[in-house]
């Protein structure tokens, strides 16, 4: 579990699972230099879906990293500015979006169906 | 070793959820994971706290790990069924581990946990209590492991299969996307390393490709069967899947897994790294 307090060192400790995607964004993190791709994922209603696996993709559509969506449907990647596909997975259907990143906080909503 | 050997469908696994001796076990990072909801029965592993040593960078020892496995409950004879989340990547990182340390019988659920998740398959939140078991492990099987000098002694000479994602092989980013990216150590790869990253090997849904599908990606990628091959990540954990696919699934020989991987390579003074998307020149 990510804490705002965590340090670089330890981040860099770290493993690999996803931290928690409801968490706010740790302290540590710059956004001067991070690229933060973050949003929702909703259902054709408009509810949030937990627990919906949402994939990043590279411009080529290789995987580059995936996380399970917070109880109110959160996600949020760490990636580099440019142009990225994500793609939801979930029991209620499957959705993509297309975003082009820039540094700092890029927000976009992903309904799946 | 083949994949009706290696691996178990989510069919199979909840027909045997309580088949004496299977033993099934979550493997996370995340263990808020767990606690939020399992497959009956299993118990769990801890990546961080229960196998890594507390104070040196290294594995827990012979030792530790008899114990590990006796307060578990998991017996020598036992088949245990390895899952998790991140598609695999730590309960594949836990089969290796297993392997290293000699257990006899061990598996690996295909899809891991989102494919049980995907199919709505049954998951509780009662914690699985199995009596303690006098668990015997093997000294590490050293044939499966590489250390640092192998792979620098290993650049144009071996496999070197580098399964981070592209941007990770090209310097691009310095860890997996769902993480910060600030970190100490350089970015790149190991000179002469092909990329194929370990997504390549799994479906969405997290489950194993075909072998016939496997076969091609690694044969098109250019890996040598005459040659040993070492697989890395950042932390040993994604190159333990392609390890279990190269070497349990498709039966290829000599193929080990670099657990100290790009945050101990990239890290080491004086080692050639090499950018972009190309493997480079030893």
């Amino acid at each position: 579990m990510t804490t705002p307090t965590q340090t670089a060192a330890s981040t860099a400790a770290a493993g690999c699972a996803a931290p928690d995607q409801a968490a706010p964004l740790p302290l540590s993190v710059d956004l001067e230099k991070e690229t933060v791709i973050t949003g929702v994922v909703q259902a054709a209603g408009g509810d949030p879906v937990a627990g919906a696996y949402v994939r990043l993709l590279d411009r080529s559509g290789e995987f580059t990293a995936e996380v399970v969506t917070s109880p109110a449907g959160q996600f949020r990647f760490f990636a580099a500015p440019g142009t990225w596909q994500l793609r939801a997975l979930s029991r209620f259907g499957n959705g993509d979006a297309t975003v082009t990143a820039e540094r700092g906080v890029n927000q976009l909503s992903l309904t799946v169906a | 070793m083949s994949r009706e050997s290696a691996l178990v469908s989510a069919d199979w696994a909840e027909k045997n959820l309580t088949t004496p001796g299977v033993v099934f076990v979550e493997v996370d990072e995340d263990t808020t994971a767990y606690e939020g909801g399992h497959i009956a029965g299993a118990v769990r592993l801890d990546w961080r706290q229960d196998l890594q040593d507390p104070i040196r960078r290294d594995f827990v020892n012979r030792e530790q790990f008899e114990a590990l496995l006796s307060s578990r409950g998991i017996g020598n004879d036992d088949t245990v069924v390895l899952y998790g989340g991140n598609n695999n990547w730590f309960a594949a990182y836990a089969y290796w581990y297993f392997k290293l340390y000699g257990h006899g019988d061990v598996k690996l659920l295909d899809g891991g946990r989102k494919k049980w998740e995907l199919d709505a398959r049954p998951l509780t939140k009662d914690v699985a209590e199995r009596p303690a078991t006098t668990y015997k492990a093997q000294e590490q099987d050293l044939s499966i492991r590489a250390f640092r000098d192998d792979v620098v002694k290993a650049i144009g000479v071996q496999n070197l299969v580098d399964v981070r994602s592209p941007d990770e092989y090209a310097g691009r980013l310095l860890a997996p996307a769902h993480l910060p990216q600030e970190q100490a150590q350089r970015a790149g790869h190991i000179p002469t390393a092909i990329s194929v990253p370990w997504s390549k090997a799994a479906n969405e849904d997290g489950t194993f490709k075909s072998d016939a599908e496997l076969t091609e990606l690694y044969a098109a990628a250019g890996i040598d069967d005459s040659l040993d091959t070492i697989a890395y990540c950042r932390i040993g954990e994604r190159s333990s899947h392609t390890w279990f696919v190269l070497q349990e699934i498709l039966g290829k020989k000599n193929v080990k897994n670099y657990d100290g991987s790009w945050t101990e390579y990239g890290s080491l003074v004086g080692v050639p790294v090499a950018l972009g998307d190309e493997p480079g020149k030893a």
